[in-house]
């Protein structure tokens, strides 16, 4: 029986182990810390893949906010016909007059055959409504799965039972054939058959259809992660000291979930631009005087046979945004989450 | 133990997890006694091991006393007050004094705070502004733990295990408690921490004057460290005394199985016999009738198979010390009292 005995070397004073970790402080200054946030910014520094895309994709998101000044320093606006206006941009057959869809000094990308809008101002508003709509859902998607999530998972029973059955019956939805077979009949209950349907309502509309839908993978995700993180030594610590439910969830749970939260928001964003334009041109959604990507490729279908740069603009620019923004989101999952690594 | 009202006080203490099975309709098949039947008291100020294999349910019974888990019988009375099923809120107040720190270093401190939020984490639950305000006192509390003071900003992963679990015990200090139930808080560590660590927790225990409830499989650092040893056995305590009378007189066999598996330190004297237990401990969903352990022991008879021994002070105890066996051993058939520091105590 050897009861240890280490006691001579005072191990409260100074130990090895201590004066490394108060040697560091020296230069460190104790004060200056490594979080795990601050650790991952570090890493994505590093990472050129992501600091491109995210450029790119910082690039398209001041161009949506700023369209409106874009378009007034350069003085034209996407709703004005310049082609009906001045009959010497378009020829005989409705299409741009000049090479390369009219493309010249005054109409930078050129103007749309038949009516002759300025593709350029339009593509800038077009931006910006596409991303206002996905950035919006986005954000009440991460909002919703988040609560949800969190809830189901640290109720468990029957809570996450019925929210895990409902999450389930949405996964298995089919979203787009109910977009296409029910959002005229939803649309012909609020607005009036005479009347022009007014465009907020169908954004507010297209968000709270994509958000219905969307929150379910993100909660289902974040449910299991609420499920290995509560039965962590540190959820106990805190319950011993008497630590409310609430304070559990968004204090100790929440801060060890932002990894998949960014990570799946990131992910989100770039696909429901893809829906919001894969609507907007199987005609529902936004339509055309309003300018969005999707408005624009569903009108370029009709002439990209005589002029494929119409169909080329709005084309090359989401596919540009879409792929930089996956870049992104694959850049952010490695630098907060290096272990996952490909 | 003391004539007063004891700070902790457990009778009965019961435990059982449910097996849920079948199909279609899913119901109680059988339970995990994890606990069956605790009664033990610790003294203000005083520090109580609980020892016992793997799966014995010490960890529950740590996590039933600070209410972690929900009895399923017995009673828990903290200064005589009952707090078997108190909910959240009645615990309040209490919470403060029982704390606990935990086997997992790298598990028991949130990677995303930092230092100074964990351990002022207690103290913003219970609303306690210490004076001179939570930081003062978190720098107070980690010199108190033998930490820098300035590593306030620092997070969790910046640190060692042993560093890691100093951290543990100073926000288990934070709200100056009376109980600890340290649930093998040293296991985790290297064996060069462990003793560091043990030594930080007497220091606390003596200086502070704080009761704990020690639970280890390490019989040298129970010995080491808790004034009064239980000792565990599939979810019942077998044997309970006060340390000197327990590692050198062990009345239950299963004790005496535990001390003779001890490691020898010295190497000029001659090995000692030692006690190999045969088999597995049985499984805690369909327990052995009578005495637990009958199945491993070798004295067991009929009697131990219908019979089961109460936890009683057997003849030839002082007083205290209570086993819970229908043939207990004797000291003569104990093996040269090399486990005592002083050979007299033995006699």
């Amino acid at each position: 029986m050897t009861p240890p005995t280490p006691s001579q070397a005072t191990p409260l004073e100074v130990t090895d182990e201590d004066s490394a970790a108060s040697a560091k402080p020296a230069t460190l200054k104790g004060t200056e810390s490594r979080s795990p946030g601050r650790l991952a910014w570090t890493r994505f520094k590093r990472d050129r893949t992501g600091v491109i895309s995210a450029f790119v994709v910082i690039f398209f998101f001041v161009a949506g906010i700023c369209a409106p000044l874009i378009a007034k320093v350069y003085g034209k606006d996407p709703y004005t016909t310049y082609g009906q206006n001045d009959p010497s941009l378009l020829n005989d057959f409705s299409y741009p007059a000049g090479p390369n869809g009219g493309m010249s000094g005054d109409f930078w990308f050129g103007i749309d055959p038949q009516l002759g809008r300025d593709v350029f101002t339009f593509l800038l508003y077009a931006i910006r409504n596409s991303l206002l709509i996905s950035a919006a859902t986005t954000l009440l998607v991460a909002f919703f799965g988040v609560v949800i999530g969190l809830t189901a998972g640290y109720l468990g029973g029957k809570t996450d039972y019925f929210v895990g059955r409902i999450i389930d019956i949405l996964l298995a939805f089919p979203q787009t054939l109910f977009f296409i077979g029910f959002w005229p009949v939803m649309l012909t209950i609020l607005v009036s058959p005479d009347e022009a349907t007014p465009t907020w309502l169908i954004v507010v509309s297209l968000i709270t259809v994509m958000t219905a839908f969307g929150w379910a993978p993100i909660a289902r995700l974040l449910r299991g992660e609420v499920l290995a993180l509560r039965e962590r030594e540190f959820v106990e610590a805190a319950k011993v000291t008497g630590a409310s439910p609430a304070r559990i969830i968004f204090k100790e749970l929440l801060p060890n979930l932002w990894t998949p939260i960014l990570i799946q928001a990131t992910l989100a964003l770039p696909a429901y631009v893809t829906i919001e334009a894969g609507l907007a041109f199987l005609g529902v959604g936004l339509s055309d005087p309003t300018p969005d990507w999707g408005v624009m490729v569903q009108n370029a279908s009709k002439f990209y046979q005589g002029d494929i740069t119409y169909m080329l603009f709005p084309g090359v620019t989401m596919v540009i945004f879409v792929v930089a923004f996956n870049l992104l989101g694959d850049s952010v999952r490695d630098a907060l989450d290096p272990k996952a690594g490909r | 133990m003391s004539n007063t009202t004891p700070l902790l006080d457990v009778s009965g203490l019961t435990k059982h997890f449910p097996i849920k099975g079948g199909f279609p309709i899913r119901r109680t098949v059988g339970a995990v006694q994890a606990v069956d039947g605790l009664d033990f008291q610790v003294a203000e100020g005083e520090s109580l091991g609980l020892v016992g294999e793997s799966g014995c349910g010490k960890s529950t019974t740590g996590r039933l006393i600070t209410r972690l888990m929900e009895p399923t019988g017995g009673k828990i009375t903290y200064r005589g007050q009952d707090i078997t099923h108190a909910g959240r809120k009645e615990l309040a107040p209490i919470r403060s004094e029982i704390q606990m720190i935990f086997q997992d270093p790298y598990a028991s401190l949130n990677p995303r705070q930092t230092v100074g939020k964990i351990i002022s984490g207690p103290m913003e639950i219970n609303d306690i502004n210490p004076e001179g305000g939570r930081e003062k006192r978190v720098r107070e509390l980690l010199e108190i733990v033998g930490l820098n003071p300035e590593h306030f900003n620092r997070f969790p992963h910046e640190f060692s295990g042993g560093q890691r679990q100093r951290i543990g015990v100073a926000r288990a200090l934070a709200l100056q408690p009376k109980l600890i139930v340290a649930d093998e808080p040293v296991s985790a560590l290297d064996v060069s921490i462990q003793a560091q660590v043990v030594n930080l927790l007497q220091k606390v225990q003596r200086e502070l004057g704080i009761a704990f409830v020690f639970i280890a499989h390490d019989l040298a650092i129970v010995r080491h460290f808790s004034q009064r040893v239980a000792v565990m056995y599939l979810g019942k305590i077998v044997e309970i005394a006060d340390r000197e009378d327990l590692y050198e007189n062990p009345r239950h066999p299963y004790t005496r199985a535990l001390l003779s598996a001890v490691p020898e330190a010295t190497v000029d004297e001659e090995p000692r016999e030692r006690i190999r237990l045969a088999g597995d401990v049985p499984s805690p969903i369909n327990p052995p009738s009578g005495c637990r352990f009958r199945t491993r022991c070798w004295k067991a008879t009929e009697k131990c198979a219908t019979e089961a021994p109460p936890l009683v002070q057997v003849e030839g105890n002082k007083p205290g010390h209570l086993t819970a066996c229908h043939y207990p051993e004797t000291t003569e058939t104990v093996p040269a009292p090399r486990l005592s520091k002083d050979p007299e105590a033995a006699a």
